[in-house]
């Protein structure tokens, strides 16, 4: 295996609020390889958009009280890094991807002039040679008109255009990464398809390696080659897109995969929610953090929080289920040891 | 928190009895781990919390219910002159050394001087009237104009405001016409217009007030309004054929009503200061009537020969602006606790 | 088909909002369709296509422009007396996206579930009441001991059942669902939805089920409308719809809901529409989706489409499949 672009190592954020304070990123890993996708999956509250936001810094330090872990870029713990360093490489090296693209333009100055901004700023090209680039990027994310267009304002734009916008802002300075922080979820279906198939598009010819934050499960299909479940702050299975589809290891995985209707699936095709409801990480209970949901939960789930296991290609997961010493007689229990034995 | 830390690896000594099914406890999830408590409780709990709000709270109280003792603790009333105790420096037995002590700038003490055996707490003016009376005199019509601001926006302002935003289209844009044309008159013609017809004195600023002091709350409810009667719960209502009174009464109001008590409690030190500021200027309360700004009007002019004059009654009205003032931020804190970060 | 098992139906339903000077927003334009007893319609389309609005009028939240509006064999009329109006609103209710703002802040779940009953069963002692909103409570999958906590105090999935529950009060027979399931985490979702499904059985409720996310809509409806514009474009049984769309709406649409499944998803063509939804003050003149329509013919731009039944119990607003011809299905 290559060495990844990006890894993060057991990161920690906790913040202070009002009902106290809240873990709410505790010990997540992972790698990012040149080029691929990496899917993050979880539930509101899951710490998926905090985990992307410490990335780049953008987390305020009065709020997030407590960092821990690394996040190499390059060989260099960025989690380190000071402002100014931080700032040189936010939008040059890594950029991010909101989700409303509503708010994430200024919507007193032209669509150029921002774009152009982050080229002076990072690139230091000339006035003609920044408006050009503008112009271009504008074309490559599929805008009509780029040259008449580089001299409107945000609201002349329809969301989905906007968003088209966001991403040729993002992608000006040839960032090495691009984080989306759910770039599709604020769209319609039939925009959200124009959006995935540009961002696709886009990664097949600059090369930037992806961290896409989203809670829908179609997209990570559509978009991903690795993906990382979050649950509670922490990634409770990691693996490439395949596994977690169809052998998914973990029980809130395997959850959600049948929580979800399939649009292909005939109707009488029973759903099965996961019962309960997301916790409360102000206040974290010992054990495994799903156990409380989990149909398959044995003593020890309430008691220990389960250790990673993994499969040679890369898939993880941390649950109890998977240990020697659980009940085989268990169906689940029998299809995930099968899982992590065969690979 | 880290004293749930969980144990990086598990112990040798979990053995295998660990691995058996737990039995599912349906409601453990279910429960919800605090009391109950209501949002009005929570805001009293979080303004209880703040210091500064908790001491102004007690000094308004305090200076509330001296005003109201205040007069009848001393044997003068406001305007009961005697020229024999002009100008005489407070004097509280017991308190000389913080400066009550009835002595003149010389440090001379007039009261032996001159021969005066009671003690002017306050001390006392030109013609001899008593300061303590007068300055709780004061402290009485601010708290009046104060009580009269009060009520102005809750009655007024607040009906006017929510009927405007809550029936909507024509009804509300005529209103809105209305306000428009009662913000675009300053205040102070207003008043000066009522000192000539009328003549300057509580009454004319209490209908200066009843014209326009009404119309800042008035918007701030009709735009709270206008934004809860959107709201997919009075929508909810409405398809439950809830009438329309209950809907404000049940529905629109109580939701309004952490602004409305923010803005009521910013405009009461406003009001006060209009009517000392009206005051301080001659347009306001004349003597012998005392009033707060009647009071400084009197002592700057004397400020280099009788300090106590202006002092007294100055630090009276700060002390009251400063207490309001502090109440309502803390009271803003405590209702919108998202506004502060 | 059998007049009697029809609970409402809609004919030619038209309901413009003014906007500006002369200006108006086409929210629903000839609208028609019936949803049957105990029958579920999905009604799905993009943000802005005027599915919400449809709700809200069928709900009388709106006054309709034209058309008409038949619940229970009774024609919905502005001018009906209150005792009426307030009798048919009972028997209609709405379940909302948003399970922050649907739910006032400053009532407990006691007050919340019982205002129905207030209003519609004023004989009721307090005792009784308490007694309902707690079958409430426990019907809807919530303790009873939450009874007198205020929302703030719950999950968005406990607060959309106790909207539900809130609906349930007055005892409707027929509940707009107003994508109630948007807001929620994947996860909550298929419960609300299994809920409401249990409940559709329990108390034979007929559902018109709004949601953008055609999946779910599937999963839940037995026939879907697809709305485009103000106008609906397809409604047919939703097995069929997904088997067999007529409409190059409905395909697109279709096909560019990803499906969580790899595989499929890098061997699935995809119709990617282009362009954006146009504004609705001022659709296109003929078929309001013939800009973006990948089937685009001449006519298209000049001559608007009637919704006929271009198969048995499938209806279509579109050009090529004009008159009575059937034509064949694209498969």
């Amino acid at each position: 295996m290559n060495r990844p672009i990006l890894a993060v190592d057991n990161l920690e954020v906790s913040f202070h609020t009002q009902s106290g304070i809240v873990d709410a990123v505790r010990g997540v890993s992972f790698s990012l390889q040149k080029g691929e996708t990496l899917a993050i999956v979880g539930e509101s509250g899951s710490g998926k958009s905090v985990t992307a936001k410490s990335i780049l810094g953008l987390l305020p330090k009065q709020i997030a009280s407590k960092r821990a872990g690394k996040i190499i870029y390059e060989g260099k713990n960025i989690l380190e890094f000071s402002l100014r360093k931080m700032q040189a490489l936010r939008g040059a090296e890594i950029s991010m991807v909101f989700q409303d693209p509503m708010t994430s333009l200024n919507p007193t100055m032209t669509i150029g002039k921002q774009l152009m901004e982050g080229l002076y700023r990072h690139r230091k090209v000339s006035k003609a040679k920044a408006a050009q680039k503008a112009v271009e990027m504008l074309q490559m994310v599929g805008i009509p008109n780029a040259e008449e267009r580089v001299n409107t304002y945000p609201h002349q734009f329809s969301g989905g255009m906007r968003q088209r916008v966001v991403i040729a802002m993002a992608l000006a300075c040839d960032p090495k990464i691009l984080i989306a922080d759910e770039p599709t979820t604020a769209l319609d279906v039939t925009i959200q398809a124009q959006i995935m198939d540009l961002m696709r598009n886009l990664q097949k010819k600059t090369g930037t390696a992806i961290i896409l934050i989203t809670h829908d499960l179609g997209v990570v299909a559509k978009m991903a080659q690795k993906v990382a479940v979050m649950y509670a702050g922490e990634i409770v299975e990691t693996g490439p897109v395949e596994d977690i589809f169809y052998r998914p290891m973990h029980p809130y995985t395997r959850g959600l995969l049948q929580s979800m209707p399939r649009l292909d699936a005939p109707r009488d095709e029973p759903l099965i929610p996961i019962p309960g409801f997301p916790p409360d990480l102000s206040h974290p209970q010992r054990g495994c953090p799903f156990a409380p949901r989990c149909a398959h939960v044995m003593k020890v789930c309430n008691a220990f929080f389960p250790l990673p296991k993994e499969t040679h290609n890369g898939h993880m997961a941390k649950c109890w289920l998977l240990d020697e010493r659980a009940n085989h007689r268990d169906r689940l229990v029998r299809e995930c040891r099968e899982v992590s034995d065969h690979g | 928190m880290s004293m749930m830390k969980i144990p990086e690896t598990v112990p040798d000594d979990i053995i295998e009895d660990l691995f058996v099914p737990e039995l599912v406890r349906e409601s453990r999830s279910e429960e919800a781990s605090t009391p109950s408590s209501s949002p009005w409780k929570d805001a009293f709990r979080r303004l209880r919390a703040s210091k500064g709000v908790v001491l102004s709270a007690i000094l308004i109280l305090i200076m509330a219910s001296i005003a109201i003792v205040g007069p009848a603790m001393s044997k003068y009333s406001y305007d009961e002159q005697n020229l024999a105790h002009s100008n005489l420096p407070p004097k509280i037995p017991g308190l000389q050394w913080l400066g009550f002590d009835g002595k003149d700038r010389q440090d001379t003490d007039v009261y032996q001087q001159r021969n005066v055996d009671t003690a002017y707490w306050f001390g006392t003016d030109e013609f001899g009237r008593d300061l303590w009376t007068r300055v709780w005199k004061g402290m009485q019509i601010s708290l009046f104009i104060a009580l009269i601001a009060a009520l102005l926006d809750l009655f007024i302002g607040v009906l006017y405001g929510g009927l405007s935003a809550y029936y909507g289209g024509r009804v509300d844009s005529a209103m809105e016409r209305i306000i428009e044309i009662l913000m675009g008159i300053p205040s102070l013609i207003v008043i000066v217009l009522f000192a000539i017809i009328l003549e300057p004195g509580i009454l004319s600023i209490t209908l200066a007030m009843i014209i326009t002091g009404w119309v800042g709350m008035a918007r701030i409810v009709r735009g709270q309004i206008l934004k809860l009667k959107v709201q997919e719960f009075v929508l909810a209502a409405r398809t439950l054929g809830v009438s329309n009174s209950r809907i404000i009464w049940k529905h629109l109001l109580p939701n309004a009503m952490g602004p409305i008590v923010v803005n009521v409690m910013f405009d009461l030190p406003t009001a006060i200061f209009f009517e000392a500021f009206l005051s301080f200027i001659g347009l306001g309360l004349q003597a012998p009537l005392a009033s707060l700004g009647v009071l400084i009007n009197d002592g700057f002019k004397q400020m280099r020969m009788f300090p106590y004059k202006l002092v007294i009654p100055a630090v009276m009205i700060s002390l009251i602006l400063i207490c309001f003032n502090l109440l309502a931020d803390g009271l803003r804190d405590a209702l919108d606790p998202k506004t502060k970060k | 088909m059998d007049k009697s098992s029809v609970l409402i139906e809609v004919n030619h339903l038209k309901k413009h909002f003014p906007v500006g000077k002369n200006k108006m927003l086409q929210a629903i334009d000839d609208v028609s369709f019936h949803i049957h007893r105990g029958e579920t319609l999905g009604l799905v389309g993009e943000s802005g296509c005027g599915k919400s609005t449809l709700g809200r009028t069928l709900i009388q939240l709106y006054e309709p422009d034209s058309g008409e509006i038949i619940f229970d064999g009774q024609k919905l009329n502005s001018n009906a007396g209150v005792t009426e109006r307030r009798e048919y609103t009972r028997k209609m209710q709405m379940i909302y996206q948003d399970p922050y703002s649907s739910l006032n802040a400053r009532m407990t779940v006691m007050e919340i579930i019982s205002e129905g009953l207030i209003v519609h069963r004023p004989g009721l002692l307090k005792e009784e009441r308490r007694r309902r909103v707690i079958e409430l409570l426990e019907l809807v999958g919530l303790s009873p001991k939450h009874v007198n906590r205020y929302p703030h105090e719950f999950s968005g999935g406990q607060r959309q059942r106790i909207g539900i529950a809130r609906a349930l009060a007055v005892e409707p027979q027929f509940i707009v669902a107003d994508e109630p399931i948007a807001a929620l985490d994947v996860s909550i979702q298929a419960q609300i939805v299994n809920l409401l499904k249990q409940l559709q059985r329990e108390k034979q409720l007929t559902y018109l089920f709004i949601a953008h996310d055609l999946s779910m809509v599937k999963y839940i409806s037995d026939r879907i409308a697809v709305m485009y514009l103000g106008q609906l474009m397809e409604l047919v049984h939703s097995e069929e719809l997904y088997r067999r769309p007529l409409h190059p709406y409905t395909e697109a649409l279709l096909s560019a809901i990803p499906i969580p499944d790899p595989r499929l998803e890098l061997s699935r063509e995809r119709i990617v529409l282009q362009g954006d939804v146009p504004n609705p003050i001022t659709p296109p003149s003929g078929c309001r989706f013939h800009t973006r329509c990948p089937k685009v013919m001449d006519i298209c731009s000049t001559v608007q489409p009637q919704f006929t039944e271009a198969a048995p119990y499938h209806y279509v607003r579109c050009h090529l499949y004009g008159s009575k011809e059937v034509v064949a299905c694209p498969e």
